[in-house]
């Protein structure tokens, strides 16, 4: 393999505890990082180093699972077990708590924006999927509950461009959503794993899904339009199942919005990159492993994030607490 | 415990204890590393209490030293637990109290994976995969409820000296 995958930095940073999620920021400047602490940090850099500028603590009574920006880069959201999200407003270098979202009944697993800003979706352990919308003075309010799931809901993402939001779980299970008479439906389950899925992620157009899941097996989704039809219910089928290459359960799969590589966090140590080989049949698309680095950490790593606005560049989050940054050059 | 519930296994089959490991001339030896094994792995689970009767899980033959598996070159361990009858609505506790014995007692470079020995549960793959979904078990650990049960498993007694 030509293409390599360099680490430029790592640091602790959530000392003596247990680090779920890192986030870049729309502008690929600032890193938030939450954990079993129960606190969020903002990471800057700063020449060759990463600092931690902020710590937002007090937000949550037990451990923040997922962080998310805002399209704007001006809020911050965050999903923890107890039950709610909350809303961060940046003022300045600060971060004030803005609202509390209640009303899931246990463990918030993930929180999300939708690309236009407006809606918020968010899952939790008890099966369903939220979708919040939110106006111009910053009022949030509920506008769809949805109970696609039979278990535990993951995790919840949303298309690039477009208001459909897809959402992963516990039931081995992907769900596809979609806006119907101001109500959210559940268009698509798609079902293919045999066990619980952790990540999702969207390719650059939008066209493709991809799923990472305990079965160790990272599987690749398209959309299909029937044949005729109105288009009401639409299908998605999996084109392409990468088995064999990750030791132990994927927590989380990344696919870059600048070069469509694919980046897969594992539960064996080990931070992997795929690339698509240009000349296969879109409909059956080829993926090979271009870098990988086995003991990226020395735990599971549970989260990978490439920067939105520099190719390359890549931050994964491991359960000893750090973050690492690299560099993914690939030999076009 | 209440006095007035009846118990799930009111007369539950009770195992001899092995006996005190033997030292080797290499275990003496500061200068050779200790691997762990199998037979370390079950010293730290044999004498976890049952949550219903008073003895251990050795004793009830919930956990036996053939059913631990150590690598520790790639840093594996493996543990199968017996529960005493198939639909015991313990098990899942019980899996919990080995998982978080062992993680609490092993250097943060083991993976451990804990399951029901397989026949022997009504729900082994429901039990099963709950013990293997980490954040499920890093969230029901928050519960101080459910963490006071575990740790009343654990607390160690002064029997194995």
């Amino acid at each position: 393999m030509k293409d390599t995958l360099a680490l430029l930095q790592k640091f602790n940073a959530h000392p003596d505890s247990r680090c779920w999620y890192v986030a870049w920021n729309p502008k690929g400047t600032l890193l938030a990082s939450c954990g079993g602490d129960r606190a969020i940090r903002i990471w800057g850099r700063e020449g060759d180093s990463w600092e931690c500028k902020t710590v937002l603590q007090d937000g949550h009574q037990r451990a923040v699972r997922k962080v998310a920006w805002s399209p704007c880069g001006n809020y911050l959201a965050s999903a923890s077990f107890d039950a709610t999200t909350c809303i961060w407003k940046k003022k300045n270098d600060d971060f004030e708590c803005l609202t509390v979202l209640e009303g899931h009944e246990n463990e918030v697993k993930c929180a999300a924006w939708a690309p236009s800003g407006n809606l918020l979706a968010t899952c939790s352990r008890d099966k369903s999927v939220w979708i919040w919308e939110v106006d111009e003075e910053d009022e949030y309010e509920c506008v769809s509950v949805v109970n696609s799931h039979t278990q535990d809901a993951k995790h919840v993402v949303w298309h690039p461009t477009q208001e459909l939001l897809a959402s992963c779980s516990y039931d081995n299970n992907v769900c596809v959503y979609k806006e119907e008479d101001d109500d959210w439906e559940c268009r698509a389950t798609l079902e293919g794993h045999t066990s619980t899925v952790w990540g999702l992620t969207f390719d650059p157009s939008g066209q493709r899904l991809a799923s990472c899941s305990d079965d160790r097996t990272v599987k690749i989704w398209k959309e299909c339009q029937p044949g005729g039809g109105q288009g009401t219910d639409t299908a998605w089928k999996c084109v392409c199942t990468l088995s064999g290459f990750h030791g132990r359960t994927v927590y989380d799969i990344a696919w870059c919005p600048l070069t469509g590589a694919l980046a897969t966090a594992c539960g064996d140590d080990g931070v992997r990159v795929f690339k698509e080989d240009e000349t296969a049949d879109p409909d059956q698309p080829v993926f090979s492993l271009s870098a990988h680095v086995p003991k990226a950490h020395s735990q599971d790593v549970n989260c990978i994030a490439w920067n939105p606005k520099e190719a390359g560049l890549l931050v994964s989050r491991s359960d000893n607490g750090e973050i690492a940054v690299w560099n993914y050059q690939s030999e076009v | 415990m209440s006095g007035g519930a009846r118990l799930e296994n009111a007369n539950p089959l009770i195992f001899q204890r092995t006996g005190e490991r033997l030292q080797t001339a290499n275990d003496e030896d500061e200068d050779v590393a200790d691997p762990i094994d199998d037979r370390e792995i079950f010293d730290l689970i044999r004498s976890i209490n049952d949550p219903e009767h008073p003895l251990s899980f050795e004793e009830l033959n919930v956990v036996e030293q053939v059913r631990v598996r150590v690598d520790d070159q790639e840093n594996t361990v493996g543990v199968e637990f017996t529960p005493t009858i198939p639909h015991c609505s313990m098990a899942t506790l019980i899996g919990l109290s080995i998982k978080v014995k062992l993680l609490r007692s092993l250097p943060e470079r083991f993976k451990i994976d804990v399951h029901i020995t397989p026949g022997t549960h009504a729900s082994e793959d429901t039990v099963n995969k709950q013990l293997a979904d980490k954040e499920r078990v890093a969230a029901a650990l928050e519960n101080s409820q459910l963490l006071e049960v575990v740790n009343q498993c654990l607390i160690s007694n002064a029997r194995t000296g």
